[in-house]
């Protein structure tokens, strides 16, 4: 029976994983697939004096990915301790 | 020895703050020398010597004879400084030196490279680093190997790992020599292997644990040396105190000066330097949008597949710390690929926009080719103006210029005193040799550990392991350097070139061995193997004048590759039996950050 408790706490914990990185792996493909896609759309608009294409390429999707990264990172966490995954940090 | 690494792992903030305050001072001491008449050769020597010594060192200092330090640094490097020391093993000479030089001459299509740069991280944290370190393999063969289980499927990764790495090892060694032979004054096929000695004198007798080490101190310099000279010129030339924040109008008015000199080729080419043809900020030609996002998505998933980049992820003593270290390694690499658009914008403005008093397009070709700065590089090969249409006034289209040495020669080109030249030169040295000692470790470890030792001698003991793999390291780096003195192609080429082998042959088999339980031996050695040679061919294919699918060009290949691999390695996957119950636990055990690593410490 505890075998299939344990059994079970992996599934919803691979589970919610999973999720969250889906969830990662789709915000990631628009500042890097979606947002080159349109770029001469949005070169239309400008921000700070550039372009807002150019600016995307040339910062904003490179800040994005950093922002995405460090909250995927807090959001795992947070999952690894709800399941008892979590480890003591260094 | 052991005291001393624990000793070094509690007081390592104090010893890098120490190291970047002497950093920081030396750079003080040598612009002093500077007013005090030091010529300007003699400060690009102490820089190159100065900081190459610091490197070896740190790498004599973590000398050691152990398996576990020499593969994984003994697992206990805390997440930032993996972070630094990934961040300098990742940006390489073509990021340092190349990256903005591709962007001045290629414009907005080679930006990909940095979108690509940067977002390959997110594939990183989300479908590999973590799951990786919980199975606790020394290389990436090592998890290929034992997750699909046999030497076929370890064969084909060593392979595929030896191919990419190799190339981008040479282009490596090519951007030590470019360096060392400007800051020297040195022939580059001598500067090459004056490179190669300093590369093998920071991983020869340490491993990874000198490697991380001496990475950590390299990310020092190099970022150093890529953002003081842009803010500083952007100062002196008043485009703001920091100018990524201020150089949109200058992105802006780029498009009127294009428009007023005329983006035109050159009357006569000069081989090996480039004219600027293609405009500053928007995508040109045919399938433009579609170029950029192939480039940058191989570029991405060739991050993900790079075993000298995933290998970094090993030495962590945690998942939660590989994740997090993922974190600071984007952080660090963001730095510098944030300025590297500036860098070129500034650049290109300051030789174009006749308001600023550096400007030499339109002015009379006497006076620019009385410059200093023009006669030093002209002097090497590396720069050439020719007042090809008779006029007297220097053409857009008359100056030809290496791209690889934009950065090398901004301080130049802004007038900043030589001290600035000289940390550029240091910097762009750091980011070149971090990277290939990573490389270099990447090779020789697979090759140990994998071929040698898995497969073909099990009962080697640890003293001759060890023997061999930094007898491989020697060989190894004499090769690349030997072939990177035969300078048969560009930095930045050659190291789109690694990307797409290394995403061609490894991207799925890595992903899927985790995200897909039902892969098996069959799929991953077809996907391999058919994705590898696939890629290869299409490469020959393009490189030998075949006219490319959809605009795949050269540096592209990686996505026929892909999409080969994943294709052959999910049929064959469906058309053979389910891994075994033991592998199928073993994937399980792999999502779970806690409990033990899969391979045992002295696998």
């Amino acid at each position: 029976m505890s075998a299939n408790n344990a059994d079970d706490v992996r599934d919803r914990y691979w589970a919610k994983t999973r999720n969250l990185t889906i969830v990662v792996l789709t915000l990631w493909a628009f500042f890097a697939l979606v947002v080159p896609a349109m770029v001469s759309t949005l070169d239309q608009y400008t921000f700070l004096g550039f372009p807002l294409g150019y600016y995307m390429i040339a910062q904003g999707s490179l800040l994005a990915f950093v922002i995405i990264i460090w909250v995927q990172n807090w959001r795992q966490d947070a999952i690894d301790d709800e399941f008892g995954f979590g480890e003591e940090d260094e | 020895m052991a005291l001393l690494q624990g000793r070094f792992i509690d007081n390592i903030g104090r010893v890098y703050t120490l190291y970047t305050g002497g950093f920081l001072a030396f750079i003080l001491l040598m612009a002093l020398l500077e007013q005090f008449g030091v010529g300007a050769d003699t400060i690009g020597i102490l820089f190159v010597a100065f900081t190459i010594g610091i490197y070896a060192l740190i790498g004599w200092l973590s000398r050691t004879m152990e398996v576990d330090a020499y593969y994984v640094a003994g697992r206990q490097v805390p997440a930032v400084y993996n972070g630094m020391a990934t961040a300098a093993d990742w940006m390489s000479g073509a990021s340092f030196v190349a990256l903005a030089g591709g962007v001045y001459f290629g414009g907005y299509g080679y930006m990909a490279f940095i979108v690509g740069w940067t977002g390959g991280y997110v594939l990183v944290n989300s479908l590999m680093a973590p799951y990786l370190r919980k199975f606790g393999c020394y290389t990436v063969p090592d998890f290929i190997g034992t997750r699909y289980g046999g030497n076929l499927a370890r064969l084909c990764a060593v392979i595929v790992l030896v191919v990419a790495s190799f190339t981008y090892v040479t282009a490596q060694i090519n951007a030590t020599g470019t360096i060392a032979a400007r800051a020297l004054h040195i022939p580059f096929s001598w500067g090459v292997w004056f490179g190669l000695l300093g590369i093998l004198l920071c991983s020869m007798l340490g491993g990874m644990r000198a490697v991380t080490w001496t990475q950590v101190a390299q990310y020092i310099v190099l970022i150093v040396a890529y953002l003081v000279p842009v803010i500083w010129m952007s100062n002196v030339q008043g485009f703001g105190l920091i100018p990524h924040f201020t150089y949109g109008d200058a992105a802006s008015t780029m498009a009127q000066l294009e428009a007023q000199f005329g983006l035109n080729p050159p009357a006569e080419a000069i081989p090996g330097l480039s004219v600027l043809t293609t405009p500053h900020t928007g995508p040109v030609g045919d399938y433009a949008e579609w170029r950029f996002i192939t480039l940058a998505l191989v570029m991405m998933c060739g991050t993900a597949s790079l075993p000298h980049i995933l290998m970094r992820y090993f030495t962590t003593p945690t998942v939660r710390a590989a994740r997090k270290s993922v974190a600071w390694s984007l952080l660090f690499i963001f730095l510098l690929y944030f300025t590297a658009p500036a860098l070129a914008t500034l650049t290109k403005l300051q030789l174009l926009d006749p308001s600023l008093p550096t400007a030499i397009i339109g002015k009379p070709f006497e006076e620019v080719a009385s410059l200093a700065w023009i006669q030093n590089w002209a002097s090497v090969g590396f720069l050439a103006i020719a007042d090809q249409n008779g006029d007297g006034i220097l053409q857009l289209n008359e100056f030809f210029m290496r791209p690889d040495i934009v950065v090398l020669a901004t301080p130049e080109i802004a007038g900043l005193p030589y001290v600035i030249s000289g940390l550029v030169a240091a910097g762009g040295m750091a980011a070149a040799m971090s990277t290939a000692d990573g490389l270099l470790l990447a090779i020789a470890n697979a090759l140990s550990h994998d071929l040698y030792y898995k497969m073909i001698d099990p009962k080697a003991d640890t003293a001759v392991r060890l023997v061999v793999a930094r007898i491989l390291l020697l060989g190894i780096g004499a090769l690349a350097a030997l072939i990177a003195s035969l300078q048969l192609t560009g930095i930045l080429g050659a190291v789109a070139w690694a990307f797409c082998f290394a995403a061609s042959g490894l991207f799925f088999p890595l992903c899927l061995g985790v995200w897909w339980k039902r892969a098996n031996r069959a799929g991953a050695v077809a996907g391999m193997a058919a994705g590898f040679t696939a890629g290869t061919l299409y490469l020959y294919y393009v490189y030998t004048g075949g006219t490319p699918w959809f605009g795949l060009d050269h540096l592209r290949f990686g996505i026929v590759g892909m999409a080969v691999s994943l294709v052959s390695m999910v049929v064959v996957t469906l058309l053979t039996p389910a891994p075994d119950e033991e592998i199928q636990r073993m994937v399980e055990e792999t999502r779970v950050p806690t409990g033990p690593s899969i391979l045992s410490d002295q696998h």
